[in-house]
């Protein structure tokens, strides 16, 4: 049986579709049979950052209502072999997705694949919860600034309220993703840092993902970021996120502690 | 560097820190409330089967502190509301 993941937020913005194709390629790159599921009806992206938006057919909503069978809908990554995706509608309305629909598509995608990661939608409407519903863990992606980190205080709220793991009064594994962090600006004391966030949250960490280029260079060519560049900060810190994820205990480093101007020169200098 | 911080910005992250930290202790201890709605519709409607009252006179409240949460239910039943069968 495949592990179910969900990765939310509450805020839009802050990550989630990166870091479900980052995550979920990482885990495919480790040899690992990974399907990413697109939850957001009506505003799909994943199918966009995978670089599979041309062959999309059948989408999950199609599955849901009978009009596809599940393999039709799931597009093979060009890729990387043991890697799906199973795309969102563009069209139909949210109420599309019922609650036994998923619960069935779920059911059968855990008997193919090790990994079912959920990119959730923004918000805490049903988009979201039947995105989270059944999860066995889940990554909360957060952005070191006050609005995300309220909204990310909100979701592990309902994660601990609205999934079927919780109402089983089971705990629902919970680990926050650090996104878009720049040291520098943490070190001035011009951002939230590390710390902050995890005592203000406090789940455990699971990575820190530097701002970064590479992350948006990587959407524009459709290529999760450690499929474009394997070697960039941020892919390798989805790397080491991904092996936590799947259980290895790996210390965590903050990623990009570069110095400043000042710092390059005078550092330099020194050297 | 400490003599280019005498005249830079203060630093904003501890105030964000701090805000989050009041916000979300207020917030963290309301998110009851959704429970409370839950409890004041279902209690309504157990009450509602045998005496008739009116909605708007049942309040349920939850008190919060360290150690317990009270639950305070306050039913206000008309003097002469028919009893219906039970």
């Amino acid at each position: 049986m495949g592990k179910v993941v969900v990765v939310t937020s509450g805020k839009g913005g802050v990550g989630k579709t990166t870091s479900t194709a980052a995550l979920g390629a990482a885990l495919a790159q480790r040899n690992e049979k990974v399907v990413v599921v697109d939850f957001d009806v009506g505003l799909r992206n994943l199918d966009l950052i995978m670089g599979a938006e041309r062959r999309v057919v059948y989408d999950i909503v199609n599955v849901i209502q009978g009009d596809a069978k599940l393999p039709q809908a799931l597009i093979r990554d060009k890729r990387l072999d043991n890697l799906f995706l199973l795309p969102a509608s563009q069209t139909r309305d949210k109420d599309a997705l019922t609650p036994e629909g998923v619960e069935q598509v779920m059911a059968d995608l855990k008997r193919y694949f090790d990994w079912v990661i959920c990119d959730s939608p923004a918000g805490i409407e049903r988009g979201a919860t039947l995105a989270m519903r059944h999860a066995d863990m889940a990554v909360v992606v957060t952005n070191p600034e006050v609005s995300s980190v309220r909204d990310s205080d909100r979701i592990i709220g309902l994660l601990d309220a609205k999934t079927m793991k919780a109402e089983r009064g089971e705990r629902i594994e919970k680990h926050l993703l650090l996104t878009r962090y720049d040291a520098n600006r943490a070190e001035r004391g011009d951002m939230l840092k590390v710390e902050d966030v995890l005592e203000i949250l406090s789940i455990p960490l699971i990575g820190i993902i530097p701002e970064s280029s590479d992350v948006l260079r990587a959407s524009n060519i459709g290529a999760p970021v450690t499929l474009a560049d394997a070697k960039s900060a941020p892919a390798m810190a989805y790397f080491d996120a991904a092996r936590r994820l799947a259980g290895e205990d790996l210390p965590i480093t903050i990623p990009g502690e570069k110095r400043g101007i000042f710092g390059k020169i005078f550092g330099r200098k020194a050297a | 560097m400490s003599i280019f911080r005498l005249f830079a910005r203060p630093r904003s992250a501890p105030m964000a820190r701090e805000r989050l930290q009041v916000l979300l202790a207020h917030e963290r201890s309301s998110v009851g409330n959704d429970l409370v709605t839950l409890l004041r519709e279902e209690i309504l409607a157990v009450i509602a089967k045998h005496v008739q009252v009116d909605p708007d006179k049942v309040t349920v409240k939850v008190d919060r502190d360290e150690h317990v949460s009270i639950l305070e239910i306050d039913v206000e039943i008309p003097r002469g509301a028919a009893v219906m069968a039970a």
